[in-house]
């Protein structure tokens, strides 16, 4: 149980640490384009991460002994964890195309910051 | 002669049918075994429901899920299983690097914008290879046109890796099998 306890947080504070350098980037970083970088990746596997860890904790604390409804639980999450695969980088290609059409200048080394 | 050109095309017919009826049966089963996983209720009017809605839906859109005929398709599904253990590898990858460029006191960034043509010309085959490119280290998809990808890169490297390298677009080509 303990040893469950143990991965579940890694797998937690992982997924935090990820969002949080997301969120760094989308501090720093110069332009629209840059910061996407930042958010579109770091995002996709910190909930990923977090998703997983819950999933874990799911699966080996409350699905022993439980009825059939709850066991299913963590196919749930893991249809999540596909969905956010194939939808975070889809939306952020939307963003970025969406930028580029109107006109968004990318930021190039030297420039001033936006 | 021409009987057997009729004879030829009849067959072809045929093929194009159980094709079909093929994609509705593969549509219907994964359909239906979602709506399973997804209830978690097996009584009879939940699965009778679900196999009402399961029907309903093969019938209308067998063809978006299933294209082509039987033996390609789950030799490509295989190929792509292998494939997405790599990129899983390769989101890794990015993150760490997002994270380097982000923590660093100086932001070794370089931002530029890149062009190159692909072989692929699948829907399938392309929208894989440009979530692949927005998920692997340092590059965005921004246009696809006719084969033709337009990319945001962070640094000069990970653009190189798209356009020397391409690294990417052959283990994308051997997956779908588009040389």
């Amino acid at each position: 149980m303990v040893l469950i306890d143990a991965i579940v947080i890694i797998f937690l504070a992982a997924g935090i640490i990820f969002m949080f350098t997301g969120v760094i980037g989308l501090l720093r970083l110069p332009d629209f384009y840059t910061r996407l970088h930042a958010t579109g990746k770091c995002d996709t596997l910190g909930e990923v991460l977090i998703i997983a860890g819950l999933l874990l904790y799911h699966l080996f604390v409350y699905s022993p002994g439980a009825e059939l409804s709850v066991k299913l639980v963590p196919v749930k999450l893991l249809f999540l964890i596909i969905f956010i695969f194939l939808a975070n980088p889809t939306a952020t290609h939307a963003i970025m195309k969406a930028a580029y059409k109107t006109g968004v200048k990318p930021w190039k080394k030297g420039d001033a910051r936006m | 002669m021409r009987g057997c050109e009729e004879g030829k095309g009849k067959e072809e017919k045929m093929n194009a049918k159980s094709g079909k009826g093929f994609g509705i049966l593969v549509t219907f089963c994964a359909m239906f075994l979602f709506w399973l996983l997804l209830s978690g209720i097996f009584d009879a009017l939940h699965v009778g429901a679900g196999i009402i809605c399961s029907a309903i839906i093969a019938l209308i859109s067998h063809d978006l899920l299933v294209k082509e005929k039987g033996d390609k398709m789950l030799s490509k599904s295989f190929r792509f299983v292998i494939y997405l253990g790599w990129e899983l590898w390769q989101i890794v990858l990015a993150n760490f690097d997002v994270a380097y460029r982000v923590l660093h006191p100086k932001m070794p960034i370089d931002p530029l914008i890149i062009e190159f043509d692909t072989s692929l010309r699948s829907d399938f085959a392309l929208v894989t290879l440009a979530n692949s490119i927005t998920l692997t280290p340092g590059t965005i998809t921004i246009d696809i046109k006719d084969g033709k990808f337009l990319v945001h890169a962070i640094a000069k490297k990970p653009a190189d890796a798209l356009l020397v390298d391409k690294t990417m677009q052959n283990k994308v080509a051997d997956v779908f099998m588009e040389w």
